[in-house]
């Protein structure tokens, strides 16, 4: 029987066994291409997607597991990709290849809904477990705290380093 | 590492094209290939390297694979600054495999940017010519009087001016002017080059655009996974394909047994020049409506192997014969000056140290993977190679058809670092859609991939080093244990017979010994160098403290010696060692005035490290600061890096993310290592393979030595002396020496 999933605010329904992992679901069968496999055992990140708003590895959730809940893909952050973490990304140039850039950028957006203005260590907390190969963690901290800074214009100032 | 690129060739010539609409097309074609095909192809437009739209959208063809490295960025902005574009106006597109038009497309040895400094900046600057051309003949002036602003064409006696967009049509009738023959600027009048541009992709990027080799969908595609011998060379005897066969989404399950892979022994005299391998592996292939249901068939599938020779393999048969060799005579001499034996035997003092270093995986984040498709005895690819013309050559052979015959579509790529210079993937892909006649998307697990890379050759190097009296090196004598057969040895395990300090110190003699290898090995980032610049750069510390010097100036006293030169090779040709002391030296030299190496206060638990090494064509010193915990948990709080490649820094962006990138990784290699038991490689995945994590990057300061030498690449040189600037600064801290990779195996971890 199809399970109905919400993903990016839309009920999908999907007719996968409910044991399909929710990445391959996301990837292969609803076209959303954003969240990547990288190990499959959830130990990189790659696949984070935002599941009622935690980051959560996607190749590690059956779809049984998340009906009902609020899905949210690097597709559905923003409208047009101007979500502050996004706009961080693009103005700090994240990027080196790029692959696991989804999955990081959702895991700090989960960090800052939470933690608005995150120090060094609670930002180390929270993007440890998301692996990054070409090695961009410096400008992910940079563009971190400016996204903090951006999303928040009014309230008091944080610590750059 | 690649052989040096093909230049674009010096009778290739320009070619412009009236665009339907008004714009122009200004595309590269070499003379053969272009008389051979006759007058121009009515399809020259979309591969031309730039399209100007009448509305002054400028497009600019990127050439090569992009894995991260940041040439769909820089590349065409070369191009760019010499046509004195408007940035904000130039769309990047990244080109299909054409040699015959874009020459060399391949990503590898840190190549890109001497490559194409001269060519692609002539490429722009033949175009701009042809704009000024057309506005002085609108405006009847001489061109000698016009001038070009970004993106437009000035007058200034007469003020005016005109975009290119509205100058393409008119361009598009002159003729180009011969590459050879175009003005370029000089580089202080660079306005894009030397600026930071952000990469092109980034907001495809960060909107999770389908933009990389595992994100391709073809219509109508099967997804394939393929289960191969876990030990090397082994071959499939029998499989429950039947039973397979019946699962849930199954559509093919075919054996592959191609024929034997020769091992990936360099057969070239070239040193450091890698012969890749371009086997497939034997194995099950499954293919299925969905990748999942394929993986999943894996777990059901029963496969009987004949594992042959390499499952007597085993890394204690290896260490344990490797330690034979270092002992015993060595097989090979590489280089070799005075009388080494003596000198050390006459020498006041005698430093000897046995260094380690295992075996690699590459672990792309985006696995190795192709989607083919086969109809009507024509090919097409969507590949992640770093080496696509090399790949497509594979797969024609394979596949009994002309290379002609095969279209290969070049994604962005989720990690390269030398791992896919190799193309068995793709001839993987290749094969199968020619078998099943249906699209198919190969992708490799994470644990196919760990198990099936060409690793980094692991290696040991047994090192003895005379001091005099005053603490001046008088002898070095390295013999380096590898695999291969006699003097010929396995793909990047190759040393250069000018490895530093060759020819810097007064007696010196270089060794190799090898033990036969079934696997395969391959470049990884920085091949060779990751492994030799930890080795010499530590053992160097070792023999600042034996002599109770500081490190810095014992390095500064051997790039000072006058070298000795190297000798005639038996064919005549003389190897040069092409190190400039002067360029490594100055590199220290602002290493150690950033990091106030003079000033450093070492306290227990606390030290500081200094490492440089040439390779690449690049200049990189390093200082590392850490601290050490009773539990011998390493802290890496900063790194100071200088650099010099040259005159140039292309886009200071890329540039410095490359640095950052090189320093992170060579901590990951640090800690990682691949073992064998019984023919069977005992990691599977990143937590047995890991990389450095968030919170364990360090502050990374990075400055450049602009030196007036020509502008060169930066994807590998900066990795070498991150790994012994951190060993020496451990030792700093602790009196203790890391002589054995990973730095688990010497007791320690990164905390």
């Amino acid at each position: 029987m199809p399970l109905k999933l919400r993903i990016n605010n839309v009920v999908t329904s999907v007719d996968l066994p409910p044991d399909t992992p929710l990445l391959w679901a996301l990837r292969d069968t609803l076209d959303l291409k954003g969240a990547k496999y990288g190990c499959g055992i959830g130990a990189c990140g790659a696949c984070t997607v935002l599941v009622d708003g935690r980051a959560t590895r996607s190749c590690m959730t059956p779809i049984s597991a998340v009906v009902g809940a609020s899905i949210t893909t690097i597709e559905g952050l923003s409208p047009d990709g101007t979500h502050p973490v996004q706009a961080a990304w693009e103005q700090l140039d994240v990027p080196q290849c790029g692959y696991c850039q989804s999955g990081q950028i959702l895991a700090a957006a989960a960090l800052l809904s939470h933690t608005p203005h995150p120090t060094d260590a609670q930002i180390d907390a929270a993007m440890s477990n998301n692996l990054c190969r070409c090695g961009t963690y410096p400008r992910i901290r940079q563009a971190i705290h400016q996204a903090a800074s951006a999303a928040a214009p009014t309230a008091a100032p944080t610590a750059k380093k | 590492m690649q052989s040096t690129p093909r230049p674009l060739s010096r009778r290739s010539f320009l070619q412009i094209t009236a665009l339907t609409g008004g714009g122009l097309a200004l595309g590269l074609f070499d003379s053969p290939f272009a008389l051979a095909q006759g007058p121009p192809r009515a399809d020259l437009s979309p591969r031309a390297f730039i399209q100007i739209a009448p509305d002054g959208t400028i497009t600019l063809m990127a050439r090569a694979p992009e894995i991260g490295q940041g040439v769909k960025t820089m590349l065409p902005m070369m191009i760019a600054e010499e046509l004195d574009a408007d940035w904000s106006l130039v769309r990047v597109q990244q080109a299909d495999l054409d040699d015959s038009l874009y020459g060399n497309q391949s990503s590898g040895g840190s190549t890109g940017t001497q490559s194409n400094y001269l060519p692609l900046r002539r490429i722009g600057a033949a175009c701009r010519q042809m704009l000024v051309s057309a506005a002085a003949t609108r405006w009847a002036v001489p061109a000698s009087e016009c001038a070009t602003a970004p993106g437009r064409v000035l007058h200034a006696a007469s003020n005016r001016s005109i975009g290119y967009g509205e100058l393409a049509s008119d361009a598009a009738l002159l003729t180009p002017p011969a590459l050879a023959s175009v003005k370029l600027k000089d580089p202080r009048d660079f306005r894009i080059l030397g600026k930071p541009q952000p990469n092109v992709d980034n907001h495809a990027i960060v909107t999770g655009k389908p933009l990389f080799g595992i994100d391709v969908t073809v219509p109508g595609m099967l997804h394939a996974v393929i289960e191969k011998s876990p030990v090397y060379g082994g071959k499939v005897k029998s499989a429950n394909l039947d039973a397979i066969q019946k699962l849930p989404g199954v559509r093919h399950v075919l054996i592959l047994a191609p024929a034997p892979v020769a091992g990936s022994i360099d057969t070239t005299t070239e040193p450091g020049v890698a012969i890749v391998s371009a086997g497939i592996e034997p194995g099950v292939a499954i293919v299925a409506d969905t990748w999942w249901q394929a993986q999943s068939a894996r777990r059901a599938l029963k496969v009987e192997w004949d594992f042959g020779p390499g499952v007597a393999q085993s890394s204690d048969t290896f260490a344990a014969r490797a330690a034979e060799l270092l002992k015993s005579p060595p097989a090979n001499t590489l280089r070799s000056y005075g009388d080494v034996d003596a000198a050390l035997a006459s020498a006041a003092k005698v430093v000897e140290a046995t260094y380690t270093y295992p075996f690699l995986a590459h672990g792309t984040l985006e696995p190795m993977g192709t989607t083919a498709s086969f109809k009507d005895g024509k090919l097409e690819l969507w590949t992640t190679s770093q080496s696509p013309a090399e790949g497509r050559s594979q797969a024609a052979r394979a596949l009994n058809i002309q290379p002609t015959d095969i279209t290969v579509h070049l994604c962005r790529i989720g990690g390269g670092f030398g791992r896919r210079l190799n193309n068995d993937y793709l001839v993987e892909a290749a094969w199968l859609a020619k078998q099943i006649n249906v699209p198919v998307k190969l992708l490799w697990s994470r644990e196919d991939d760990i198990a099936h890379d060409d690793y980094r050759p692991g290696g040991s190097h047994s090192l003895r080093a005379g001091l005099d009296a005053q603490g001046h090196i008088v002898a070095w004598r390295q013999h380096m244990a590898t695999y291969g057969d006699g003097a010929r040895l396995v793909s990047a395990a190759g040393i250069d017979a000018t490895e530093f300090p060759s020819g810097r110190v007064p007696v010196y003699a270089l060794y190799t010994s090898a033990q036969p290898l079934l696997l395969r090995t391959g470049a990884l980032r920085a091949p060779g160098h990751n492994a030799y610049g930890f080795v010499i750069e530590s053992f160097l510390d070792e023999l600042a403290t034996a002599a109770n010097r500081d490190p810095l100036d014992l390095r500064l006293e051997l790039l000072a010696a006058t070298p000795v030169p190297m000798p005639a090779a038996a064919n005549g040709r003389r190897m040069t060692d092409s190190l400039n002391p002067d360029r490594l030296k100055a590199v220290l030299q602002l290493v150690a005035e950033k990091s106030n190496w003079a000033a450093r206060k070492p306290a227990p638990g606390h030290g500081f490290g200094i490492a440089a090494h040439y390779c690449h064509a690049g200049y990189f010193a390093e200082v590392a600061e850490v601290s050490v915990d009773s539990s011998n948990r390493i802290t890496v709080h900063h790194i100071w890096a200088a650099g010099d490649v040259g005159s140039q820094i292309m886009n200071p962006s890329g540039a410095e993310a490359q640095v950052q990138g090189s320093i992170l990784e060579g901590m990951s290699q640090m800690q990682q290592e691949i073992t064998l038991a019984s023919g069977r490689i005992q990691q599977t995945n990143y937590p047995q393979h890991p990389l450095v994590r968030f919170r364990q990057s360090p502050a990374i300061d990075i400055f450049w030595h602009l030196s007036e030498n020509g502008p060169t690449g930066l994807g590998e040189p900066a990795l070498p002396p991150v790994l012994p600037a951190i060993v020496n600064a451990v030792f700093a801290a602790t009196g203790k020496r890391i002589r054995t990779l990973p730095i688990a195996r010497s007791g320690f971890s990164f905390a």
